[in-house]
């Protein structure tokens, strides 16, 4: 979040927001990631880690909850980090065997096209993509809907292996060995 | 309101004459924000507003969000804005063990404002003044703070007076609202 004053006095006040989970770090006990939080706040803003993690800290907020309060709390805090460890797995899981297909089409006798398929699931802006293609080869590049679902580039051109180097090149979260070229042949008609 | 993850839509500029307007109808809810308003939306500075899921419209500044709102209801501050001018808004806290629900999404509760942790105006236990001595009625934009935290955590509409809160000392508090956490703190503005 930009933070922007100009003005004296207390306001605008400057608060300090986690870098793991991003709200303020005294909240960061209800979120499903806080021993993260807390090796974060550590490592930044080790004053502030030493207020809220200590010893003393940590009982007082316990003090002001019933016992069973604190039981429920409890089971709450450890079913949100199994949500978040789960949903971090997943996302990695994702990321291991999504693949990205180069696709060459032949359009018309000797015209082809590439197709490229797969990249959001390595979070990756598709739009954004597509324009950044466009300009590096210098060609026709849109985004458009597959049947089926989901969205691919299409880039005007035979440009797999370029398409090829420059993904694996440009988007190191992407495994080369995620990547694969295939060939689309239109289908022979009689002639 | 924003339970689920948004996405931001379609980014306009905003007219200098409907900027004006804006700047107006903040001052008209939140006057005590009129020392910091220049520094909020700066008059020679371009507001865009962002179309968000639900006909909410988020105005920012540049990829600081500022202010939301539902159709033509009232303006609410993003709660990165409230963490800059606490003082600017009505504000009540809520008991610890009310925290953690707020921050799921689930309904603000009475009980959470009325027990001994939480604070409403005229409150015998503030002797600091924080939550004031103006009772709220419904339909006013409140600031939720938290026992034993300093920052605001929700922002949202009452839904029943703060003088009926006291009496009755249950039921629903807030209509949801923005709170930490949800799909409009975690909305990215590039
Ligand atoms: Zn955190």
């Amino acid at each position: 979040m930009a933070e922007a004053s100009t003005s004296s006095g207390p306001y605008p006040k400057k608060v300090t927001y986690c870098g793991v989970c991003s709200l303020p770090p005294e909240y960061c006990e209800f979120g499903g990631t806080v021993r993260k939080c807390e090796e974060w706040l550590k490592q930044h803003h080790p004053d502030m880690h030493e207020k809220l993690y200590s010893q003393e800290a940590i009982e007082q907020n316990l003090s002001t909850l019933s016992l069973e309060a604190q039981k429920r709390a409890e089971k709450d805090s450890q079913k949100k980090a199994a949500k978040a460890a789960s949903a971090e797995a997943k996302a990695e899981e994702l990321r291991a065997t999504s693949k990205v297909l180069i696709k060459r089409i032949e359009r018309n006798k000797r015209k082809y096209v590439t197709a490229v398929q797969g990249l959001e699931a390595f979070g990756l802006d598709i739009k954004k993509v597509a324009k950044d293609f466009g300009k590096k080869f210098a060609t026709g590049s849109s985004v458009t809907k597959v049947p089926g679902g989901g969205e691919e580039i299409t880039v005007q051109g035979d440009l797999s292996d370029d398409i090829y180097d420059y993904v694996v090149e440009t988007y190191p979260n992407i495994p080369e060995d995620n990547v694969d070229c295939i060939e689309d042949k239109k289908k022979k008609t009689a002639v | 309101m924003f339970k689920k993850d948004a996405t931001p839509g379609a980014k306009s500029k905003v007219k200098s004459s409907a900027q004006r307007a804006i700047r107006s109808k903040v001052l008209d809810e939140y006057p005590k924000l009129e020392p910091y308003i220049e520094d909020i939306m700066p008059k020679k500075e371009q507001l865009d507003l962002v179309k968000l899921p639900d006909r909410v419209s988020l105005y920012t500044l540049g990829s600081t969000p500022l202010f939301f709102q539902h159709m033509d209801d009232a303006f609410m501050p993003h709660l990165s804005l409230v963490h800059k001018y606490p003082s600017a808004f009505h504000r009540l806290r809520i008991d610890r063990g009310a925290i953690r629900f707020v921050l799921s999404g689930a309904t603000l509760m009475v009980p959470g404002l009325t027990s001994a942790g939480g604070r409403l105006p005229n409150d015998p236990e503030d002797t600091e003044g924080t939550y004031g001595d103006e009772e709220l009625e419904a339909g006013e934009v409140v600031v939720i703070e938290s026992e034993g935290k300093e920052n605001a955590c929700f922002v949202g509409v009452l839904k029943m007076g703060t003088r009926e809160m006291k009496k009755v000392k249950k039921g629903q508090a807030c209509e949801a609202g923005h709170y930490l956490g949800d799909g409009l703190w975690g909305l990215n503005l590039g």
